[in-house]
């Protein structure tokens, strides 16, 4: 059954194309990781599959229906951004407030104990803790027993501590069969959460794919040296730069590019491994045609 | 219906929770009460009695324009809005549930002019007088609730109050509210029914004393609530929380 569906999406603001022909199927079940540098289009999306917004073209549906109709949104969790909890309502008030509109909401009891909140119900939300915040925002995306849950970066700006425990409330949720989808900057996130990775650049779909695959396509080092004459061809190279003097390579797997460059005799200085960020990655795959191969 | 309740306890709470922002819509009338009324009509019942009325139109006016107006917009720009509208709540009980939290506002924000009119004029009303009275008062309200809510969605805060404290002097001072019910300059005379303050306060008159409604304000004021209602609900359709360009 599939329980998110976009279907040649296109979302314009102004001049501004943040989503272009995006198609994207979750099934039940499924935890799928939406990856993408900022300005990739992710928010758009979810904003999008949780009838937020709608799209200029194209068809989105959850769970069989139209996000924008409130009844179809009764399947549906989503966590609000820590600072965006009204400031002055206490936390046993909000999570009432969002169970009310949902058929068969978890007690309140039950869920703020089930997230560490159970001392906090009556203080107010514009005074806790940035981890207390946050764990109240997840709580709230679990409060209506929703049959799929969008996540739209939902541990920017967290501690390790903090988004360990997110990162367990999600597991726990999956492993009793409930659908994810999760945006993130961090492949690291993804990689610890997801099967399945959908990799957005430029508002379009750049790879559905598993989170191996993906690994290989945007885990890109660059490999920096400094040498005299011609740049040499090595194996495994994704993109090449030559800037200030240095030679900079991008390759999904720096052991082999440095076991190549050695070998190739090159007299080389200052040699430097490190990884890109997923920006710089992202530059690499749209700039290249041939990734397909060299991944 | 549940759900509305659900919202409107919600927007309650949040104001009871900052209590300075309910003085806001009760202070100018009620100063208004002190300063123009008490000392000029305070010894003539009957002109005592309408100015009340007037007075108690301009708070219903000031608190549908701000409440509605300035408060919808603040609540869009906030990023808690954007996660209410993921909740499974349209239109019908988030409206609903915020006109419910704001009539009970507007209504708190009456006492004190009121209760100026009743301890510091010679003003009266009958117990049915009073009781029409506030049928009226509701009735009154509802253009400015919706004109509040259309400028509310269609305008982001900024603008919200701008085009809030533009559009509240001409439809006091042009509704005839300052000025007692047959002394009216001239130009005020003129314009005052086609303005929504005029029908409301002359259903408020009708309700508390002896005073002939025209027909044209009332026609007017179900023109200027029949359009104020058919932009909210346009502005709401469209409205996607904040629009960045």
């Amino acid at each position: 059954m599939i329980l998110a569906e976009a279907i040649e999406v296109t979302r314009r603001y102004g001049d501004v194309t943040a989503l272009d022909r995006v198609s994207l199927r979750v099934t039940e079940g499924e935890l799928v990781g939406l990856l993408g540098p900022n300005g990739a289009g992710k928010t758009t999306l979810a904003s999008l599959l949780t009838g937020v917004r709608r799209p200029d073209s194209g068809t989105v549906t959850l769970c069989g229906g139209d996000p924008r109709d409130p009844r179809t949104r009764r399947t549906l969790g989503v966590t609000p951004q820590e600072t965006g909890l009204p400031a002055t309502l206490r936390v046993g008030e909000v999570v009432d407030f969002v169970g009310a509109h949902y058929p068969d909401p978890v007690p309140r009891a039950e869920l703020l104990d089930q997230f560490g909140l159970t001392d906090l119900v009556r203080r107010q939300t514009g005074g806790l803790s940035g981890g207390q915040k946050r764990r109240l925002a997840i709580a709230l995306a679990f409060v209506g027993r929703p049959r799929v849950v969008v996540l739209d970066e939902p541990t920017t700006g967290l501690d390790v501590q903090a988004r360990r425990g997110l990162w367990d409330a999600i597991k726990a949720y999956h492993a009793g069969g409930g659908t994810v989808l999760l945006s993130s900057h961090y492949l690291e996130e993804i990689e610890a959460l997801a099967d399945r990775v959908v990799v957005l650049g430029h508002g379009r779909v750049l790879a559905d794919d598993t989170v191996t695959a993906v690994r290989g396509m945007v885990g890109v080092r660059r490999v920096s040296f400094a040498h005299d004459g011609e740049p040499p061809a090595l194996p495994g190279v994704v993109a090449t730069e030559l800037r200030e003097g240095r030679t900079h390579l991008l390759t999904p797997d720096s052991d082999q590019l440095v076991r190549a460059l050695v070998a190739s005799g090159v007299d080389f200085r200052d040699l430097e491994v490190a990884p890109t960020s997923l920006e710089e990655a992202f530059l690499a795959i749209t700039q290249s045609e041939t990734l397909a191969t060299a991944a | 219906m549940t759900l509305a309740l659900v919202h409107a306890r919600f927007q309650l709470l949040e104001t009871i929770r900052i209590p300075i922002a309910l003085i806001g819509s009760a202070f100018f009338p009620a100063a208004s009460m002190l300063f123009f009324v008490v000392p000029f009509a305070g010894d003539d019942p009957v002109a005592a009695t309408f100015a009340t009325a007037a007075m108690v139109t301009f708070s219903i006016m000031v608190s549908g324009l701000f409440t509605y107006g300035v408060g919808v917009a603040d609540d869009r720009a906030q990023p808690w809005d954007g996660y209410v509208r993921t909740l499974a709540a349209g239109a019908g009980p988030r409206f609903a549930g915020r006109i419910l939290a704001g009539m009970a506002m507007s209504l708190v924000s009456l006492i004190p002019v009121i209760a100026i009119g009743a301890l510091f004029t010679q003003a009266t009303v009958s117990a049915g007088g009073f009781l029409l009275g506030l049928g009226a008062v509701f009735v009154g309200a509802l253009p400015f609730t919706l004109m509040g809510l259309a400028i509310g969605y269609a305008l982001p805060l900024k603008a919200a109050l701008v085009v809030c404290q533009v559009i509240f002097f001409p439809l006091a001072f042009g509704g005839g509210l300052m000025s007692s019910p047959d002394q009216a300059p001239g130009f005020i005379a003129a314009i005052a029914p086609y303005l929504p303050t005029r029908g409301a306060v002359e259903l408020l008159w009708a309700a508390v004393g002896d005073y002939a409604i025209q027909p044209l304000s009332l026609v007017m004021l179900a023109v200027w609530t029949a359009v104020a209602g058919a932009i909210a609900v346009w502005a709401y359709r469209r409205d996607e929380g904040r629009r960045f360009r």
